[in-house]
């Protein structure tokens, strides 16, 4: 491969930087050049990472230098001798003009060996317990995340950096902004590191992979443009991983139509109307102006969900769900499996005649930035009924039996049925208008659901093997009624599983349960080292060696 | 009045009694403070029909005090064999059950006034910040030994996120 790779130690070749604990190399299935990055010693990034980094400001400049020197050179050609041309050439008689040219030189070199350094203090490892950043000239950063606790990978490629074959790749850790940032890498690098990631949080046993590493064929070389034109057209780098087609497709009509359908463009629209009735009646045009805000922020809001929907893919790998999406700028996530807190599926209102679906989840890593946050947390910006199944039969493959089928059927269906729900009473109807015949709740396989709403419909299901704890409540109002409020506590997350109007009765019962169906879940649940699970599955002992950190 | 949320044959152990003076001091307090301050404007401006705020709240502060010792005897903790248990609220009665395995920590604190009368409010800490399970008034010895007990429940049955 001749992309410019993370090169080992020029100087001193295949010493570690720092005596790391005595690894026991696990056998990977993966090529060549992600085994390299992953042997436990310290790496560099893409030698463009600097330029990559500062990418915008830098292209700025650029910029600015480019038109100021063309209308100088354009004055210097035509003799317009403007006022800047005279100001350059009195410049250039004066003796500041070496000192200037010094100056610029001496910031420039400067300012590149800054980036030569920053560069090269920016190294990484992997082993197979944790993965490490370390960066910084004078503040050194030290970040370690563990492999045991990676809830999602993520490998974004902006649009400058995808022109130079590199990619970000992000390891989600649980918390409140706590990823690991590998910024850049090669390409196809980092899609095959994020496989070595993977199999090594994956627990996978040596043997195993070895075994698996024999039938692997590496992949023939290909030319610099060819590889690099291939990279482009494809967002999915990772053939080998990844069944090639997508479960969902999100058709153009349907996205346009999921956009233009959506509340935030009736309430534009309902508010562009208002004002040009007002400038009509009125005749003051100074209205126009309140326009502005309420059109910047639907325009920033469409475009958000319009790159998250654009060439929108969601497929099964061997580990966990990846999710694909973005025209110029992609990103693809992995999420291993059982990282999944919660799931609601909720059709907002203007949606239901043409029978569409949202489904978002919770996850236990949240993102700094909130444009960031609502891309990770929306699973399915849109999809019909068959799309929903197959999706949520993807995050909760539990729930793939008939039975669970019907309910979950059920759950989205409108009006009430004679189901397994357990509903409110009659009574509620004054607290829940429309819906007191839908609220309810039931347990199906090994998740909760809730289900809520006759307008805004919606479907909660929470996984009982990742629930924390659950609590009932109850006011003064609620007393009187012989009603309670149930609910299930999650990491945070836009979905709260909620539930409330529900008689006392049943949830003191519905209580029990769920907190003995959590309590069974979470202790034979090892979906943290998901390969593993085969071998330990007999013997579901609360703490194997693996489990204690 | 209906009787209220519980679940049905716990058997709940109850905080100590000497947390009513911790509440009702803190109560006290706050009450004052907030009395003094906005009974200021109707002495500042003397419009008297400015009063009824500094008097309504105090009146709601006498009536909250008075309930102290029903609310302090309402909170409950009960360790069952998986989980935790935990119930307070007269008004809003909420009840909360952790499985010990969800454990991500435990916080001690001690307030002034807690450490006046030798109590400590313990804190059980899980990935979901609504859980929400805070047990105030316990003997600082039995909040020491709560500590190590939920540490090494949580250690035998622990799980992942």
């Amino acid at each position: 491969m001749s992309d410019p790779r993370e090169p080992l130690e020029p100087g001193e070749p295949g010493v570690p930087l720092e005596p790391g604990e005595p690894l026991d190399p696990v056998e990977l299935n993966v090529p060549e050049s992600a085994r390299r990055l992953a042997d436990g010693e310290w790496h560099r990034l893409h030698p463009a990472t600097p330029f990559l980094r500062g990418g915008i400001a830098f292209v700025a400049i650029i910029g600015v230098i480019v038109v100021n020197a063309r209308d100088v050179f354009l004055d210097v050609i035509f003799g317009g001798g403007s006022r800047e041309l005279r100001f350059f050439e009195r410049f250039a008689e004066s003796s500041l003009l070496v000192l200037a040219i010094l100056a610029v030189v001496v910031i420039l070199l400067l300012s590149v060996g800054g980036f030569y350094l920053s560069w090269r203090m920016h190294t990484f490892r992997i082993t197979d317990e944790l993965v490490e950043v370390r960066s910084g000239i004078l503040f050194r950063t030290n970040r370690r995340g563990r492999l045991d606790r990676i809830q999602g990978i993520n490998i974004s490629r902006p649009f400058l950096a995808r022109l130079f074959g590199a990619a970000k790749l992000e390891v989600n850790v649980a918390g409140q902004d706590a990823n690991v940032e590998l910024a850049y890498l090669g390409s196809t690098g980092a899609d095959d590191l994020r496989v070595a990631i993977l199999q090594l949080a994956s627990g996978t046993r040596a043997a195993e992979a070895a075994a698996d590493a024999a039938a692997q064929a590496p992949a023939g070389g290909t030319g610099v443009v060819e590889s690099r034109v291939n990279e482009f057209l494809a967002p999915e780098l990772d053939p080998n991983a990844a069944p090639p087609e997508s479960i969902v497709r999100i058709s153009i009509p349907r996205l346009i139509g999921s956009l233009v359908l959506s509340e935030a463009t009736i309430i534009a629209i309902l508010v562009g109307i208002g004002i040009i009735t007002t400038i009509i009646v009125t005749g003051d045009y100074g209205w126009i102006f309140a326009l502005l805000p309420g059109l910047l922020g639907l325009g920033g809001y469409l475009a958000s969900r319009l790159t998250r929907s654009l060439r929108y893919s969601i497929a099964a790998t061997d580990d966990g769900i990846r999710v694909g999406y973005g025209l110029l700028s992609t990103t693809n996530e992995t999420l291993p499996p059982g990282r999944i807190h919660a799931v609601e599926v909720s059709q907002p209102l203007l949606w239901r005649p043409a029978g569409w679906w949202e489904i978002k989840i919770n996850t236990a890593s949240q993102a700094a930035s909130s444009s960031g946050a609502t891309a990770k947390t929306t699973l399915l910006p849109v999809g019909d009924m068959a799309d929903v199944h197959r999706v949520l039969q993807l995050i909760l493959p539990s729930l793939a039996d008939a039975k669970s089928r019907e309910l979950l059927e059920c759950g989205l269906a409108a009006g009430a049925h004679d189901d397994d729900y357990v509903t409110s009473p009659k009574r509620a109807a004054w607290l829940r208008w429309f819906s007191w015949r839908r609220n309810g709740f039931v347990l199906i396989s090994d998740a909760v659901a809730l289900r809520k709403g006759a307008i805004w419909r919606s479907l909660v299901l929470v996984p009982q093997a990742r629930m924390q704890s659950v609590s009932m409540n109850e006011g003064p109002l609620l007393r009187r009624m012989g009603l309670a409020e149930l609910r299930i506590h999650t990491v945070a997350g836009p979905i709260s599983a909620t539930i409330g109007a529900l008689d006392r009765d049943d949830v003191v019962r519905f209580f029990d349960e769920v907190e003995h169906a959590a309590v069974h879940a979470a202790g034979v649940d090892t979906s943290h080292r998901w390969r593993s699970a085969g071998q330990s599955t007999e013997s579901p002992a609360p703490t194997t060696p693996e489990e204690q950190s | 009045m209906t009787e209220r949320l519980d679940l049905p044959g716990a058997e709940w152990r109850g905080v100590s009694r000497k947390y009513t003076i911790v509440e009702a001091v803190g109560l006290l307090i706050t009450g004052i403070v907030l009395t003094v301050a906005t009974s200021i404007p109707t002495f500042l401006t003397g419009i008297q029909w400015l009063a009824v705020i500094p008097v309504s709240l105090g009146i709601i502060f006498i009536i909250n005090i008075a309930l102290t010792p029903r609310r302090v005897r309402a909170i409950g903790y009960m360790l069952r064999e998986d989980d935790l248990v935990f119930r307070r609220g007269l008004m809003f009665r909420r009840v909360v059950a952790v499985p010990y395995g969800r454990m991500q920590l435990v916080d001690i604190n001690r307030g002034p006034l807690d450490r006046a009368v030798g109590l400590s409010e313990l804190k059980f800490v899980t990935a979901a910040a609504s859980t929400g399970v805070v047990i105030p008034g316990l003997p600082e010895q039995d909040a020491e030994e709560l500590r190590d007990t939920l540490v090494a429940l949580a250690e035998s049955r622990r799980a992942g996120l």
